[in-house]
């Protein structure tokens, strides 16, 4: 029971990381009609959001010191961080916080680049076949991706959560169990709350404003909404804008859970697209239902007990449940008629 | 009498016989001493080629791995400082090139994809005439590169490989590999896991699921249950997991004292990372610390996993921190012009590429079964793993091997792991026999 019990806690944060770019993925879909394959590289830039912070953080002042030598014979470089030199304790602390803090930053830069990237080439493709639309972003994100890597290396780049946040929270005790039995890292149950949050600020946001009103008004019928003398372009790229903020905050708030490397992004991307299809293309509640699910799905394979009976299923898990739901349900858990059925 | 008619078609007929009789001889000689290998050099220059990942998982380790070969190649052609030819125990080459022939060279990206990997290697022989094929990242790229080399008669040095099958069941004739191999880690690490962690002791094991991390497995179990280790399980995880929770939960509440890595690269990084997410490293289990074992480190793959790797045994090729002359003069030469360390692939890479270069110079010849014999039983020094055989009967090195523990008070951010132990090369010899395969006869091409 408590193997089951933390199946299912680690199911929720691994499902909340894919909700999240699910989300996004079907509100871009949803309202532009544009399939997104840049979307894992969006992803991997809100990780590199908070990596870019730290670094700024960090920035160390450089002196040499000829007294000592490095062992190929150059005098040693003694590197002393700027912000804990100058805030002393203000400074470590930021220094501790730099990646929740890293979200600050993360919300401007990412809407931004989901602006410049709607308004300077994913526009000149809405008319186009989803076949060119896919090629288009898919080679986008090979763009992002190898930027990326010339500026960060290759090489996974270690974040850790702040030191408050490091350690386990012992549910055992809490739920009935032995105590110690059903242990599970803050962070990641964090991440499984920060996640709820941010898909319940996305749904308020589009079912409760005048402008979320107009977008779902836009995702049902563009033309007409045109009609009415509303500009749903401007507000179409502002949506992608926020898909790409949604995705940036969820690979920020990931990476002290994965060390982010340059194709983190991709890791994801395809993962995301089933949990989209099994979902329902354009229905968010879909695509949030089926992340948790799948992610919840994906642990359970996992498990010792399941391998032995099923060697690998661990691995096709996620593909097989896709078969199945689209041969009893073609439109997916909660599809909508007419989405990509023309 | 008879009839004798000299007609247009027998006097045409008569000639091409005799020309063919005449130039016979000198077809044969010819086959036999200039045709003999492929990619012969015949100008001024000779080509090798460098396949490494340059993209993918491993784009760091082959960009370190490529910054030693251009190292190695400066110091074959007499420029820079030399780095370890002045402390090698060979002294055949002269930095005047290999044979008299100036050193150029060509680059491929293995992406750490065997199917990529031979074609690159492939593009290399073919189009661009290298003489010899060296590099690599990953066991699979290793073995599929070793098979087209030895099919298209070139010698391949592999880099860094590690399973026991490169020079196991997948060797071959024109394969050689410096490296250290997975038998070789349990053999070093088994004692050192005994001491630190007693005899008592329950492993569960998480392996990335292809032939170097099988390899690794079957090791660590071989030696750890030896000496009174139960194994509790053995989970393979898919390459390139990402997030490897999902295996490490089981753990938990597995009975388990000890969790073994069988992981290499990001996939490393990854787990470990985790693995001490999840507090093992701070775990009471059966009365005892929880241990993690990581039985193949990387100093590249230990900065990516930033303060986990604090504590965490395991085994390496080499390590920059080592004091004798030869690592010394690399680590000088390397660090002057790159400005930092060289990791193990870089080491194992150099080194390579002098070997091969020395043998070549000993032969007089680049022909691969010539270079090969000159190889075959080569007992050297001064290149940084103290003196080591190149065994005739598996195409191995045989050198001390060293295992290592993450440094608790790092002082730089390529100070991360300590030299615990050097495991004299005695205790790692095995009988070639044991890990099966047959080397062939050697093919030189043409």
């Amino acid at each position: 029971m408590d193997a089951i019990l933390l199946q299912i806690l680690n199911g929720l944060d691994k499902g909340g990381a894919y909700a999240l770019i699910a989300l996004g993925l079907t509100i871009i879909f949803g309202t532009l009609g544009v399939v997104n394959f840049a979307h894992g590289a969006l992803f991997m830039l809100g990780a590199f959001c908070a990596v870019a912070f730290k670094a700024l953080l960090t920035m160390q002042k450089i002196s040499i010191d000829p007294t000592q030598m490095t062992a190929w014979g150059t005098p040693m470089e003694i590197r002393v961080p700027y912000v804990e030199a100058w805030f002393g304790d203000f400074g470590a602390t930021l220094l501790d916080y730099s990646v929740p803090l890293s979200i600050l930053i993360a919300i401007p830069v990412m809407l931004l680049l989901g602006i410049v990237m709607e308004r300077g080439l994913i526009r000149f493709f809405y008319r186009r076949p989803h076949a060119d639309q896919i090629l288009v972003t898919f080679g986008l994100a090979i763009v992002l991706q190898e930027i990326i890597r010339s500026f960060f290396g290759a090489n996974p780049i270690p974040l850790p959560a702040p030191e408050a946040a490091m350690g386990m929270i012992d549910f055992g005790a809490a739920l009935g169990f032995d105590a110690g039995s059903v242990v599970y890292p803050a962070w990641r149950l964090l991440y499984f709350l920060f996640s709820l949050a941010i898909v319940g600020a996305v749904l308020a946001f589009l079912q409760f404003t005048s402008f979320g009103m107009v977008v779902r008004a836009g995702m049902a019928d563009r033309e007409t909404v045109g009609l009415l003398g509303i500009d749903i372009d401007r507000r179409f790229t502002i949506v992608f804008g926020l898909a790409a903020v949604v995705a940036g905050l969820a690979g920020v708030m990931y990476t002290p859970i994965l060390s982010p490397d340059y194709h983190m992004g991709m890791d994801f991307l395809v993962l995301s697209f089933v949990v989209v299809v099994v979902g329902g293309m354009g229905s968010l509640s879909g695509a949030v239902v089926a992340g948790f699910t799948l992610g919840i799905l994906q642990s359970f394979a996992s498990m010792n007990e399941v391998k032995a009976i099923f060697p690998g299923i661990d691995q096709i898990i996620i593909y097989l449940i896709a078969v199945g739901i689209l041969l009893v349900r073609p439109r997916g858990l909660m599809g909508r008629k007419g989405v990509m059925e023309h | 009498m008879s009839d004798f008619k000299i007609s247009r078609r027998g006097i045409l007929r008569g000639t091409a016989m005799v020309g063919a009789g005449l130039a016979m001889p000198t077809i044969l000689t010819r086959r036999a001493w200039a045709a003999g290998y492929v990619n012969e050099p015949t100008g001024g220059t000779v080509t090798l080629g460098f396949n490494v990942p340059q993209t993918g998982a491993y784009a760091e380790e082959g960009a370190d791995e490529l910054r030693a070969y251009q190292l190695a190649v400066e110091h074959l052609n007499g420029e820079g400082d030399g780095g370890m030819l002045g402390t090698f125990s060979s002294k055949a080459l002269k930095g005047n090139g290999i044979n008299g022939k100036k050193v150029q060279f060509v680059t491929g990206d293995t992406q750490t994809k065997s199917d990529a990997a031979r074609a690159s290697a492939k593009r290399m022989i073919e189009k661009d005439g290298a003489v010899m094929i060296t590099g690599g990242s990953s066991s699979g790229v290793a073995v599929a590169v070793q098979g087209l080399c030895q099919d298209a008669g070139v010698i391949f040095m592999a880099g860094l490989t590690h399973s026991n099958d490169t020079t196991g069941k997948d060797k071959r004739a024109n394969g050689f590999r410096h490296f250290f191999n997975t038998e070789m880690t349990g053999a070093a690490l088994g004692p050192v896991l005994k001491n630190a962690y007693g005899t008592d002791r329950k492993a569960y094991h998480l392996t990335a699921d292809y032939t170097w991390g099988w390899s690794q497995e079957d090791s660590i179990k071989k030696y750890t249950e030896s000496m009174g280790w139960e194994t509790v399980a053995a989970v393979r995880t898919p390459l390139g997991a990402g997030d490897f929770s999902q295996y490490i939960t089981p753990v938990l509440n597995s009975g388990a004292d000890v969790l073994v890595l069988n992981h290499y690269g990001r996939d490393m990084v990854n787990s470990l990372t985790q693995a001490v997410q999840f507090g093992l490293k701070d775990k009471q289990v059966n009365g005892k610390e929880f241990a993690i074992v990581v039985p193949l480190y990387s100093r590249l793959m230990a900065q990516g996993a930033g303060d986990a790797v604090k504590g965490i045994l395991g085994s390496t090729n080499w390590h920059w921190s080592l004091q004798d002359e030869g690592s010394q003069a690399f680590v000088k030469s390397f660090g002057q012009k790159y400005g930092f360390p060289p990791s193990q692939a870089a080491h194992t890479c150099y080194v390579q590429t002098l070997l091969y270069a020395d043998a070549c110079q000993r032969a007089g010849t680049f022909m691969p079964s010539e270079v090969g014999k000159a190889l075959e039983g080569f007992d050297f020094d001064g290149l940084g793993n103290g003196p080591t055989l190149y065994r005739a009967a598996d195409h191995q090195c045989f050198k001390d091997v060293l295992v290592v523990r993450g440094k608790e008070n790092p002082t730089s951010k390529f100070d991360l792991l300590e030299v615990v132990e050097v495991t004299p090369r005695a205790q790692i010899e095995y009988d070639p026999a044991m890990l099966g395969g047959e080397l062939g006869p050697y093919n030189n091409g043409a």
